[in-house]
């Protein structure tokens, strides 16, 4: 099983498992974007509610592999209470994370954007992910949501 | 040429596939991943190749190559007459009944339903006209019919799925009434299910429908023979049944094909060409424009000389079997907590084994086989419409061939476990 611990850590299990953030909006007032992953099926609702310049609640809904409903929980939990701006910082963040390796397989990795683990806290268990490229598209499938409901949001 | 002909190695009817001394015919098999014997249970995606097919490849490309149908000289002589006796092969290999003329080279299967569509279907189906596919249809028998249906308003009808994951045919004969085709897959690529197809090409044919098979998966696994099945058109790919990439087959009768219009224009397929227009070139060129896949021809003959000579129903039998014993070693390891989507036994199902188990989604299971070495695929397999009639998103499937034995579906059964312990 070498490497799929790097995967599969503990809290992405539990975070699959126990899914948090789970369920639905009323939208409106609530922003519903529905993200898809082509090659495998797996699908996103992420519902947004924005009030002011602040993120005041988030639900998803959908179903998918451990990774992306991991991924889609643990964003749900960083991003909620923040402002619009420091969860677009977030989702900047986690996306260079995301890239570091497929910069690294081009041999630029000195481009990529440097991430500080800390700054992601729950977040870093998915810098595994990046050993297996296929599912980086797993990874980022709700976060690339959630920017367009902020996107939405914001054109209000 | 250092190759046997089919006499010399037929073996005595129905012995036992040897798969111990088939396997080192396959190189890619003889390799490790992470650490793990290879262990290829994606055959119903993409086929390996025996070193019958690389060696004859290997060989046009050495001592052959030139294009077909052009030159005088020697060389494109030689690769004229390889090319033509692939055909001549392919032919052979599903009972049609004049290959040089009825066999059409494609890029794969899916080109040859467009084909079909694009060049029979536009000259025959018109608004109203009626296409009846199946709910176990690949996207690559759908599709060109939905474009169909938006271009010129054809109507499709869907013979339905069900809970024996059999065509429900109590509904044929009231579904194929004023049907001009039915477009069917002989064999399923997501439950195995074989269709009886001869059947539903008798029904059409008496309702005055014509019949497509779609034998991507069927011609590779079973004997064919268009005759018997009653195609009309038959379409399969070289790269599932041992072949290269990049060619494909239509295989269709000659009437229909000589009053079909072309598909592709370009050289190749022409008689003539005026400032005002062109003539078509005879069958099969007609199909063929621009210059083919000479050496994926070469070594599609080579493919279908291979399984010849150990023999399709050995073929078939080898994978009965070994369907059987991968159904008993699930079944028996997980009881409940593993799902097969397709029929029990073997009874009219092939080596196709599309698995739920447990809650472990898909793509989370493929993830985990492939760190033992065990390559199987997982998602919606290109059929989303017997994905919704399945209630499902996706499904991890393996897939059997000749070349694969019990130990591999043991290697299967060990990973599933792994999976269970992670995920459980």
């Amino acid at each position: 099983m070498n490497g799929l611990e790097d995967l599969y850590r503990e809290i992405i299990l539990d975070h699959y498992r126990s899914p948090r953030n789970r369920g639905e909006l009323e939208s409106p007032p609530a922003q519903r974007v529905e993200g898809f992953n082509p090659l495998c099926g797996d699908e996103v609702v992420v519902y947004v509610q924005v009030d002011g310049d602040r993120v005041t609640d988030i639900r998803i809904a959908g179903q998918g592999c451990s990774i992306s409903q991991s991924s889609a929980s643990l964003m749900s939990a960083a991003v909620k209470g923040k402002t619009v701006a420091e969860a677009r910082d977030l989702i900047r963040t986690f996306k260079a994370m995301m890239q570091v390796h497929e910069a690294s397989l081009e041999g630029d990795g000195g481009e990529a954007e440097a991430v500080d683990p800390e700054a992601l806290g729950e977040l870093a268990a998915l810098q595994g992910v990046v050993k297996f490229p296929v599912r980086i598209k797993c990874a980022t499938l709700s976060w690339n949501t959630l920017t367009q409901g902020l996107d939405e949001a914001e054109a209000g | 040429m250092a190759e046997l002909t089919v006499e010399e190695t037929a073996p005595a009817a129905l012995a036992p596939l040897d798969v111990a001394a088939l396997k080192p015919d396959f190189p890619v098999l003889n390799q490790e991943v992470h650490g793990r014997r290879l262990v290829y249970l994606d055959s119903a995606a993409s086929s390996q190749h025996p070193r019958a097919v690389l060696e004859a490849m290997d060989r046009y490309y050495e001592t052959t190559h030139a294009n077909v149908h052009r030159g005088v000289y020697a060389l494109a002589e030689e690769a004229d007459r390889l090319y033509e006796d692939a055909r001549r092969s392919v032919g052979r290999f599903i009972g049609a009944p004049d290959p040089t003329t009825e066999v059409i080279f494609t890029k794969n299967a899916t080109e040859s339903v467009n084909l079909v569509a694009a060049s029979w279907g536009r000259k025959h189906l018109h608004e109203g006209d009626v296409v009846l596919l199946t709910e176990m249809e690949h996207h690559a028998n759908l599709v060109p019919w939905l474009m169909l249906a938006e271009e010129q308003g054809v109507e499709l009808r869907w013979l339905g799925v069900g809970d024996d994951y059999r065509l429900d045919l109590a509904e044929l004969e009231e579904l194929v009434t004023g049907v001009k085709l039915v477009a069917c897959s002989a064999m399923s690529n997501v439950l195995g299910t074989i269709t009886p197809f001869a059947e539903i090409a008798a029904v059409a044919h008496r309702a005055g429908a014509l019949v497509l098979a779609d034998g991507a998966q069927s011609v590779p696994h079973l004997p064919t023979d268009v005759q018997a099945m009653g195609c009309d058109f038959l379409v399969f790919s070289g790269h599932k049944m041992l072949g290269p990439t990049g060619i494909g087959v239509l295989w269709a009768r000659r009437e229909l094909l000589e009053e079909m219009p072309p598909f592709l224009g370009g050289g190749g397929m022409i008689r003539d060409v005026r400032r005002d227009g062109f003539t078509t070139n005879e069958l099969p060129w007609k199909f063929e424009a621009g210059t083919p896949p000479i050496a994926e021809a070469v070594g599609l003959g080579a493919a279908v000389r291979y399984l010849e000579a150990i023999g399709m129903d050995r073929v078939r039998a080898h994978e009965v079997e070994l369907t059987a014993y991968a159904q008993g070693a699930l079944a028996g390891r997980f009881g409940e907590k593993v799902t097969i989507f397709g029929p029990e036994g073997t009874d009219g199902r092939g080596g196709v084994l599309s698995l739920a188990f447990g809650d472990v989604h898909p793509h989370d299971l493929a993830q985990v086989l492939d760190q033992s070495g065990v390559c199987v695929r997982a998602g919606h397999h290109c059929a989303k419409p017997l994905m919704r009639r399945l209630g499902v998103n996706a499904t991890a499937r393996a897939s059997l061939y000749l070349y694969n034995d019990e130990e591999d579906v043991d290697a299967l059964v060990d990973a599933l476990a792994e999976a269970d312990t992670l995920f459980g």
